[in-house]
């Protein structure tokens, strides 16, 4: 399907439609004259003033990242959850569609399934206490030789603190409390691959400990600095380091600087006519060579594939030099795949300073889409007949019950009696015309792309197929909801954080046969590992199916509660997560499918790839960084 | 020791006061497994011949034998159709309106645990449930699915023998009141075992009705528990370890029985007379027994054990990871080791909560020998009755100064036994024993309260030394000899020991010094009960094993060893050694369990 929409056939309008598309392409290039001499600017990458101009003028992250995006939360700033005087959520802010909108139905929802009251805040400290985090051990000479070198560099608190830290649980709800632990000892940007290559033989020579920060989006503790490091840590922070370096139309390549981050690099492709496709769900603020070194997946694999199916060239910068291909080829066959010690490495070996990715055209039509099952069990049974079929859509994606029920409380308050009226009647329409048990029915939402017949012919046969497990197409509108509801996930967390709810998600993959036991055993051991920790509300446990493959899934959980009356509620928190990916494993998940194993999950590395393959990983780092220069010690 | 346990209600009392046939008439609306997949019997049959693991050893066995897959899956449709159970309302209402009758003749009360029932309510919404009675009576599951009904709880699927489908009609309807029928032994057929464990797992998992078996796997003839069989119970905990489901509950059930249906009956099978084929007509004969009182049965609900923390810890659950879980597999090492140990560690559970009347007690001090006052059993009784309740044995005991004429059986065995001494005549004595057996077979109800320190108090006794050291491995060989005679967890030897030590001395019986253990003065009316009550099977052991040495000379199968060893004790008797009366008896009631034991001991007469 997607080769197709770019597929040039025969006919006089697809011919002046290519032209066309040229065309813009080569006006998209000429609009933006950044973009146009990337080449001589990578080439002079000295000068921090231009540079910082530069990543102001249209960059998403600049240097000093908290003076747009929260310290202590996800996200932008100016964009957050809230209920107002009048006990209504709202979302603040102009960056996204929900903003400024009001949620009527959240509040019932909210304090229905936790038992929380909006009496009962439990606040974060607003302003970060400098004085908390600890003076930085610097390493003078390292220091010395950086100032020579021109790289930019910074020692303050907040900079520091910033990256100290990624988006876990216990991350955050310290950061919360004002508690700040161990943290980099100083921030450096380099802008460009040989900056990396200076900062990193200078870190070998004075023998301090490199961690490089991309986004900061890490669910696995990743970024937390080892407590028991002795050397000075410095954060390599790669968000200068965010140009598209070449588009090459005859190949469909892009060669791109690693520290872009997702929402940047599809926007200035598209400027060309073209995208990548990787959209993962953390793509606002994540950083290609972040999705690199953890084997990020995106949302619309299913067309574009995973990062490691998009990646045809890979520079990583390590203690032993740089590591890379002498050529494009799509495909080698020259031992085991030296990308693959790249990918999945988390920062453990070096620093991935360019990529060249695979683009695609921009798909000329987009269209989302859902259906509602009876029940969890038939929606399973449909994804899996759609992946048998290979038919499976740009993305589509299964949510259980309670995943269901959250999302419609997030439905923004309608203008019109009109549409309320229609989605009264559709409710009755499935409710008691088709008989599904709205405490069990579940829905898919579906995101094709392509070109418009392609799109609908495509359409018809999910449908289709839909229709054999009992379910009823359910428009547009839910279809794009359920995406939307990915994006403010992580800010509807920080909400609930508010109010004394805490919750986290996790994510595994699985075979197809196993996939309803591990959706079941698992929620229900959250369950009962919250009831025996003693959490005095019943938790959400709740999980859906986001990615398919031929020969299974991946299935993401979330669980959030009430923690009121805990004494130590991240700690319990930790148990029942831990629990539950003991879970996982007894049931035949993976330890991770796209999350990286950081070093959250460390412990269950060995059985994961068995004592001969922990060892083998184990001779990769010994040979490439002796000096354990990349200390942020995950993976092993 | 002492736990505190729920209180009984008697289920007859109300029915003994209100409409039979409005009582079996009544809404019956049943908690059900929370999710529960809806189908009917019809449907799980044919869920179970469209699964994966079905048509896996379908194809398996039509490679192997070359018979057409056709064939072979139209054999496993007729398996099916001979074992699978068409529960139906209908039935289960006839039924409960008869026994209803039947029990108000037969059985002065059925008490039973309201709080477990209550408890078991909740299992059955949580998770698949497993209903684990104990077996002394073909009104086992009668019972049970009467009680269930009774307090409209699901009703159960009960794994039942093959013997009573060939009851005629009667079959039927046991059938459709919940009974499946399996073969007794179908060893090496792949296909019936893939049949049957599929349709025992789908009705788990499917949540379609709690699933009842018997642990034991047949009546236990002489009231004393015996050692479990596996093969269901594995059937049943692996959609736990597969993954298939959250958890299962098991549920241990005691059923005590002041006096069992068929006491007698039993006693003569023990001493050859065959048991007789189940039949519709035979049941019609029986009806006899309605005519006699057999006192009350006390129910009671166990706690429910959950598989998934058994297995904590126990078994690695990943195993099961790298092989589709539809091929069928041996059982790995520490799974089988697991359900082994969870098998006894269920029928420990099941003992305990085993209602002791006094009778049982009373029969205890009697077997062991000679004539007694009346007083004198009176005052043994009571001091008996303290020791046990020390041990923490489950007493009904009535409030009211105990009466022998309160329990109609008592009166009757106890002149049967003293009339008992100085028969010649074969018949006369064969007669005498079931008399014996029967008494027997209530003293061994208390069997698990003793068992522990009684193994310690004859191991003090014959280990001629109070080094503990030296006790405990007497004990270890005592233990470790009676291990397929009673319930002893295999490799809790320590355990035990401990637990017999701790008992004994709580009780002021031993001391426990540095390096020794030492009977206290007042100790030795305890140890000598105690080992009186392991004596009849230290003696059974004996004549068997003299039997060995004497008798045979040449090789005896199984199906004649038994048999043989009988005669060789009537010989015995008749020729007026040494044995007291009542202990060469017992020997009969074990023979069969010592029947293992022997296999070793055949293997040493061999080697020797």
């Amino acid at each position: 399907m997607a080769s197709s929409s770019s597929g040039g056939s025969g006919s006089g309008s697809e011919m002046q439609r290519t032209a066309q598309h040229r065309i813009s392409v080569i006006a998209g290039h000429l609009r933006r004259p950044a973009e146009g001499d990337v080449a001589v600017r990578a080439e002079e990458c000295k000068a921090p003033q231009s540079r910082l101009e530069a990543s102001g003028d249209g960059r998403t992250v600049p240097m000093k990242r908290h003076e747009v995006m929260k310290w202590n939360g996800w996200g932008y700033s100016d964009s957050r959850f809230l209920f107002n005087k009048k006990g209504q959520a709202e979302f603040t802010g102009k960056r996204y569609k929900l903003s400024g909108m009001i949620l009527p139905a959240l509040k019932d929802w909210f304090e229905g399934t936790f038992g929380a009251s909006l009496q009962h805040k439990s606040p974060a400290t607003p302003l970060l206490n400098t004085s908390a985090v600890q003076a930085p051990t610097l390493n003078q000479d390292f220091v010395e030789e950086l100032k020579s070198i021109g790289v930019p560099f910074s020692h303050e608190a907040e900079d520091r603190a910033f990256r100290g830290h990624g988006h876990c649980l216990h991350e955050i709800f310290a950061l919360r409390e004002g508690k700040i632990g161990r943290v980099p000892d100083m921030v450096v940007w380099p802008n460009c691959h040989n900056d990396v290559e200076k900062i990193v033989a200078l870190a070998c020579k004075h023998n301090v400990c490199l961690i490089p920060y991309g986004g900061g989006t890490s669910v696995s503790s990743a970024l937390e600095c080892p407590p028991e490091e002795t050397r000075s840590i410095v954060s390599l922070d790669t968000s200068q380091m965010n140009r598209i370096l070449w588009i090459d139309e005859k190949n469909l390549t892009a060669h791109v600087e690693a520290g872009i981050i997702g929402q940047d690099l599809e926007r200035l492709l598209n400027e060309s006519g073209y995208c990548t496709g990787h959209e993962p769900d953390s793509m606002e603020f994540s950083s290609l060579g972040g999705w690199v070194s953890t084997r990020a997946s995106g949302m619309k694999k299913n067309i574009y594939g995973n990062i490691e199916d998009l990646v045809v060239h890979i520079k990583m910068v390590t203690p032993q030099g740089v590591i890379e291909k002498s050529c494009q080829g799509p495909r080698m066959s020259t031992g085991p795949d030296i990308h693959h010690f790249i990918l999945g490495s988390e920062g453990t070996l070096g620093v991935v300073t360019e990529v060249t990715m695979k683009i695609r055209p921009v798909p000329e039509y987009q269209k989302y889409g859902s259906v509602v099952f009876p029940n969890f069990e038939q929606g399973v049974a449909c994804l899996r007949e759609v992946a048998k079929q290979r038919c499976a859509p740009a993305s589509i994606r299964l949510m259980d019950n309670e995943q269901f029920m959250f999302g419609h409380a997030l439905k923004p308050q309608v203008s019109s009696i009109f549409t309320s009226f229609l989605d009264g009647l559709k409710k009755f329409y499935i409710t008691k015309f088709k008989g599904f048990d709205p405490s069990r029915l579940c829905v898919a939402t579906l995101l094709f792309e392509g070109n418009r017949e392609k799109v609908l012919q495509h359409e018809k046969q999910v449908y289709d197929i839909a229709a054999k497990f009992g379910g009823l197409a359910a428009g547009e509108d839910n279809g794009q909801r359920g995406y939307m509801l990915t994006f403010v996930i992580a800010y509807l967390r920080d909400l609930g954080m508010d109010y004394y709810v805490i919750a986290e998600s996790f994510e595994t993959s699985v075979p197809w046969d196993r996939v309803l036991d591990v959706c079941r055993n698992v929620k229900a051991r959250v369950v009962r590992e919250c009831k025996d920790k003693g959490v005095q509300f019943s938790p959400l446990s709740s999980c859906r199916v986001t990615q398919t493959y031929d020969a299974g899934a991946c299935v993401y959980f979330y669980f959030a509660f009430n923690y009121r009356g805990l004494s130590d509620p991240v700690h319990v928190y930790e148990q029942v997560e831990h629990a539950a990916r003991e879970e996982i494993l007894a049931n035949g998940g993976s330890l991770s499918h796209h999350h990286g194993v950081g070093k959250l999950r460390k412990e269950w590395m060995r059985e994961t790839v068995s004592e001969v393959g922990v060892g083998m990983l184990q001779s990769v780092k010994d040979y490439v960084d002796p000096k354990n220069i990349f200390g942020n010690r995950n993976l092993l | 020791m002492l736990k505190k346990r729920d209180d009984f209600e008697d289920i007859l009392e109300e029915r003994r006061n209100s409409s039979d046939l409005r009582y079996a008439l009544k809404c019956y609306t049943p908690v059900l497994y929370k999710q529960l997949t809806p189908c009917t019997a019809s449907d799980l049959k044919n869920m179970v011949l469209c699964s994966t693991q079905v048509h896996f050893v379908i194809a398996q066995v039509s490679k192997e034998t070359g018979a057409a897959p056709e064939e072979v899956q139209a054999e496993a449709s007729s398996i099916l159709e001979e074992m699978a159970h068409r529960l139906q309302l209908g039935p289960i209402r006839f039924f409960a309106f008869v026994l209803c009758k039947v029990f108000k003749t037969l059985f002065r009360s059925v008490c039973v645990n309201e709080e477990g029932i209550q408890r078991l309510q909740q299992s059955i919404h949580e998770h698949p449930v497993v209903l684990l009675p104990s077996h002394r009576s073909y009104m086992d599951f009668l019972l049970m699915s009467y009680i269930l009904y009774t307090y409209d709880l699901a009703l159960p699927v009960i794994a039942a023998g093959m013997d009573f489908m060939g009851m005629k009609i009667l079959g039927e309807m046991l059938r459709m009141s919940g009974a499946f029928f399996i073969r007794r032994s179908f060893g090496g057929d792949k296909l019936y075992w893939a049949v049957f464990s599929e349709y025992v797992r789908t009705m788990l998992k499917t949540g379609f009705a709690p699933v009842e078996f018997f642990l034991e796997g047949t009546r236990s003839r002489t009231s004393k528990s015996l050692t479990p069989k596996l093969g269901l119970l594995n059937i049943v905990m692996e959609p736990f370890l597969k993954g298939e489901v959250f958890d299962v509950a098991l549920v241990p059930v005691s059923i005590s029985y002041e006096r069992i249906l068929e006491e007698s009956l039993y006693a003569r099978e023990l001493l050859g007379v065959p048991k007789p084929k189940e039949s519709t007509s035979g049941l019609f004969k029986a009806r006899k027994v309605l005519s006699e009182n057999y006192g009350s049965i006390h129910v009671y609900f166990g706690q429910p054990v959950s598989v998934r923390s058994l297995a904590e810890g126990r078994v690695q659950r990943g195993q099961f990871n790298l092989i589709p879980r539809h091929i069928p597999r041996r059982p790995s090492e520490d799974v089988q080791g697991f359900v082994n140990d969870s098998a006894y560690q269920l029928l420990r559970a099941q003992e305990e909560n085993m209602v002791l009347k006094p009778w049982v007690l009373l029969s205890s001090l009697l077997l062991r020998g000679g004539g007694m006052m009346m007083e004198e059993l009176s005052e043994g009784a009571v001091w008996l009755r303290e020791l046990c309740r020390q041990y923490g044995a489950f007493l009904h005991w009535p409030e009211t100064r105990f009466n022998f004429k309160q329990s109609p059986d008592a009166l009757t065995l106890n002149t049967g036994a003293q009339k008992g001494a100085g028969l010649t005549a074969e018949e006369e004595l064969l007669s005498q024993a079931v008399i014996i057996l029967s008494c027997a077979s209530y003293r061994n109800q208390a069997l698990h309260v003793f068992v522990r320190p009684a193994l310690l108090a004859t191991a003090l006794q014959a280990a001629g030394s109070a080094h503990k050291q030296d006790v405990f491995n007497t004990f270890n060989f005592l233990r470790n000899m009676f291990a397929n005679e009673f319930i002893l967890c295999p490799g809790a030897a320590v355990q035990d020991f401990e637990e017999a030590c701790f008992l004994l001395m709580k009780t002021g019986v031993v001391l426990m010094e540095q390096e020794e253990v030492l009977v206290t003065e007042n100790g030795h009316r305890t140890i000598t009960f105690l080992t009186s009550i392991l004596d009849p099977f230290l003696q059974g052991y004996q004549v068997v094993c003299r039997f060995l040495c004497e008798a045979s000379t040449e090789s005896l199968t199984e199906a004649q060893f038994v048999p043989a060893v009988r005669t060789f004790i009537v010989r015995l008797l008749l020729s007026g050694l040494s044995f007291k009366h009542f202990s060469c008896f017992q020997t009969h009631s074990h023979c069969v369990c010592v029947c293992v034991c022997v296999c070793v001991c055949c293997r040493a007469t061999k080697i020797l």
